[in-house]
């Protein structure tokens, strides 16, 4: 029926075929650029690649209004924001390096694969020079891998990961966003006077990376305070039920529980751990508490009375005092009508100092961007002086300690301003063991020629 | 011309389609760079070897499902565990992605041969459960359990303190094929068009033609007759004397091998491996495609996964500020209300606009897009000759 009829004629007839057909795409010679999208005409255009889909979507749908809303800004329409208050004043409202600002939007859908896809396909068809944006660390190391490799800079998003400026940091990558070491550290001395320092912690932990570093660092801020660390449990992360995780928390011995948990899974397992009465329950002779290392606005929202009097850390709130902060807050809540999240900020944030970056550098080109953003210090985004170190691509800055509001008085004030923890104290060294030790590196800059 | 032991017809249907994939680059590129309707061009590197590695994977699902009818809801796994073993291979050996490919094959070989080998002993609805499970099982213990083996969900990335034993000196930083770098491409401008000639992608379009030719060959051979016998009536084959489970189980490997070589040339286009790779929502993606395109024909995987892989990736992009600007010159008011309307079809909803698709073409053409070219095909035909229809045609067609 079927017969191979291979001679040796057609076999090199085929393989001189198939060589052909190798060797066709190098005839022509690629462009010449200096850079990977050097921007030729009169616009120049940023990547903003957010979660628009999946559990995510939420903070990627305020993360996109606050980006559309800098690069307004850049462009010099609307009130300029924070372009008032930054200390650097090279951006003046007339794009960037005269060119003007545009946009393509993407969505990473919260998985590394789509994420990474939607990141090339703005790479490769709209010619980005820099992608921002996510709300996730896994998403943000994909990605940023990915940026690395196409020579292009990336700024990231919502990403609280040691991870993401510790193993897995890269020469390309920078994040304006805390990290868990520093919700760690800005967390203990407030746990240490509210609730002593003999307590006996039981962890619930998303189960990846973020989680895993999350706890690491919590217990380990709270084992320095004296703290006893009961038990660990993983939980799958998007697990919807909590019960059988939270039942046998009350006889294990531990009057403190902490939810190394994000997005919908903490709004679940904080609302049940209230529902089983944890709050109200005592143990080894004291109020038995629930602790939330990561707060968003979003979270905070969702699990509604649940978190009053819950303590937790956040990157920036839009209640803070400073002339930064209220510039940012009333453009933003002029043109959408609410005030922003802290994923919403640190994304416009991100954009206003790549554009800075740019301005000051003179060029687009990734290693000329990546030098001027390195040891940048700058003042006036809303957490009070930064400084963006050139070690490993992370901000330091103030760190605020949130507590659920006892009495709030709109949906927007569910949370309130504990502590403002200075940036001393959450600073660590470059090669600290939580972030790689020594053989993290940033690798060479690539600018893709 | 008969072409490597294909009949005439086959030769020629081989032939169209090696021609179509080798000219991708340029007919996925129809509009000028600077047109408003650039937004639909889909000719980037990224996007056209995804068409071939998922037409690959739709290939290899339509042996099993389009020939025995066993539908399998656990692929996934067999891409996951392909993308896995080639960064292995980069993390262990080097950038050439030649070992990693090999050993994409044989690891979903044998993974698929342990699968199958616990899951055909049911059909029906009972084996596709089970290979959900599986699938299912394999995702969960790639994205928590397997940390250490797959960087859980992050993903398995290469370092650059990894051994990387046969890592030349010069030898390029990223996947290459003895040289020939992935993600190298060679421009050509003409005119206001831009097309992209991307070595990825022509590796990728002759794995992918000679794997098409294998399954042209597994269509036309006894084997292929003998899983269509399995499809048909297995109950009978099984009254006549015959086992049927070694079939079944070979179309499953088969099968297997193809969603790991996919999987493995998704890691060799990008280096990276994620669990999600081998989520439910991955596997129901490749009975869509397979669906969509016309299930058992040879063409309808390869369009079907087209299709879906368009979708998701040039209308999940158009935005409202893209709207605005091809709506922008009409009324304020009919501006305002084509953007809301359209506002649900596009962007973020793009998964609204491709359900209805599917429902129309599963209610209107049962057969796949592939019966809707037959169709017109047909119709133009017959407008050619008036009706002087010799019936061939309304013979239930050979498998293209």
């Amino acid at each position: 029926m079927s017969k191979t009829n291979i001679t040796r004629r057609g076999l090199m007839r085929a393989g001189a075929a198939t060589g052909a057909g190798l060797a066709l795409p190098t005839i022509f010679t690629s462009g010449a650029t200096a850079f990977t999208n050097e921007p030729t005409g009169d616009t120049v255009t940023f990547g903003f690649n957010v979660p628009q889909t999946g559990p995510y979507a939420e903070e990627g749908l305020d993360e996109l209004r606050a980006q559309e809303l800098a690069v307004e800004h850049i462009n010099g329409m609307g009130d300029g924001g924070m372009l008032n208050t930054f200390s650097s004043k090279v951006l003046d409202g007339t794009g960037i390096l005269g060119k003007k600002a545009d946009f393509v939007t993407g969505d990473t859908q919260t998985k590394s694969d789509a994420a990474r896809a939607s990141a090339r396909s703005m790479i490769e068809k709209d010619g980005v020079v820099m992608i921002n944006g996510g709300s996730s660390s896994g998403v943000a190391v994909a990605v940023q891998g990915l940026c690395q490799e196409a020579g292009i800079i990336f700024m990231a998003g919502l990403t609280h990961s040691n991870d993401t400026t510790g193993k897995d940091r890269k020469a390309n990558g920078f994040r304006h966003f805390f990290n868990a070491y520093q919700s760690g550290a800005a967390l203990a001395p407030v746990l240490k006077n509210a609730y002593g320092t003999d307590r006996r912690a039981y962890h619930l932990t998303a189960d990846y990376t973020w989680g895993w570093t999350q706890q690491e660092s919590i217990q380990s801020a709270t084992e320095a305070l004296g703290w006893e660390t009961v038990n660990n449990v993983l939980t799958p992360v998007g697990a919807g039920d909590f019960s059988s995780y939270i039942t046998p928390v009350l006889n294990s011995g531990a009057d403190v529980l902490i939810l190394n948990h994000y997005g919908g899974d903490m709004v679940n397992s904080l609302t049940q751990a209230v529902q089983f009465g944890l709050r109200d329950a005592q143990a080894n002779g004291k109020n038995f508490e629930v602790i939330v290392p990561l707060y968003s606005e979003l979270m905070a929202a969702g699990a509604g009375d649940n978190i009053r009097g819950v303590y937790g850390s956040m990157n920036w709130n839009w209640q803070l005092p400073d002339e930064g902060t209220q510039a940012f807050v009333r453009s933003f809540g002029e043109k959408y009508g609410f005030p922003p999240s802290g994923s919403a900020h640190t994304c416009y944030v991100q954009t206003l100092l790549y554009a800075d970056a740019v301005t000051r550098a003179g060029s687009f080109n990734p290693c000329a961007v990546a030098e001027a953003l390195e040891d940048f210090e700058f003042d006036g985004m809303g957490n009070g002086p930064t400084l963006y170190r050139g070690a490993d691509h992370q901000c330091f800055k103030d760190v605020l300690v949130m507590k659920g509001s006892d009495n709030p008085t709109t949906e927007y004030d569910t949370l309130e301003i504990v502590e403002q923890t200075p940036v001393e104290q959450v600073m660590y060294e470059p090669n600290h063991p939580m972030f790689g030790g020594d053989e993290a590196s940033l690798g060479e800059c690539n600018d893709g020629a | 011309m008969k072409f490597l032991g294909l009949s005439k017809k086959d030769t020629t249907f081989l032939l169209i389609v090696i021609t179509l994939t080798l000219l991708t680059p340029i007919i996925l590129q129809p509009f000028p760079e600077n047109s408003t309707l650039a937004q639909f061009n889909a000719g980037y590197p990224d996007l056209m070897q995804r068409f071939a590695i998922f037409g690959i994977f739709a290939i290899g699902f339509n042996i099993l499902f389009g020939l025995t009818g066993y539908l399998s809801f656990g692929h996934a796994a067999f891409l996951g565990v392909g993308s896995y073993s080639v960064v292995w291979m980069y993390k262990l050996l080097g950038f050439n992605v030649l070992p990693g490919l090999l050993l994409a094959i044989v690891v979903s070989a044998l993974f698929a041969l342990f699968i199958g080998f616990i899951s055909l002993r049911r059909s029906g609805i009972y084996f596709s459960i089970l290979t959900l499970a599986f699938a299912q099982m394999s995702y969960n213990l790639a994205y928590s359990v397997l940390t250490p083996l797959t960087n859980g969900e992050t993903g398995l990335q290469v370092y650059g303190n990894d051994p990387q034993v046969l890592m030349g000196e010069n030898a390029p930083d990223s996947p290459h094929f003895f040289g020939l770098v992935m993600n190298e491409s060679a421009r050509l401008d003409l005119g206001g068009w831009q097309f992209t000639f991307n070595n990825g992608y022509y590796f990728t379009a002759i794995i992918a033609i000679i794997v098409f030719y294998v399954s042209l060959r597994i269509f036309r051979s006894p084997f292929g007759l003998m899983l269509r016998a399995i499809k048909t009536n297995q109950t009978r084959l099984n009254y006549t004397g015959l086992n049927s489970r070694p079939y079944t189980l070979a179309a499953f490997v088969i099968s297997g091998m193809y969603a790991g070589l996919a999987g493995g040339l998704m890691a060799a286009m990008d280096p990276l491996a994620g669990a999600e790779r081998m989520q439910w929502t991955a596997s129901g993606e490749v009975v869509l495609m397979v669906i969509l395109g016309g299930a058992g024909t040879l063409m309808g995987p390869i369009l079907g996964a087209g299709f879906i892989k368009y979708f998701e990736n040039i209308f999940s992009k158009i935005n409202d500020q893209v709207l605005q600007g091809w709506f922008g010159f009409l009324p304020d008011g009919i501006e305002n209300f084509l953007i809301g309307v359209s506002h649900f079809f596009v962007g973020k909803s793009w998964h609204l606009t491709l359900g209805l698709l599917f429902m129309l073409v599963v209610i209107f053409l049962p057969g796949g897009l592939v019966e809707g070219g037959q169709r017109i095909a047909k119709a133009l035909r017959k407008k050619r000759s008036g009706d002087d229809d010799d019936g061939t045609e309304a013979q239930p067609s050979a498998a293209e």
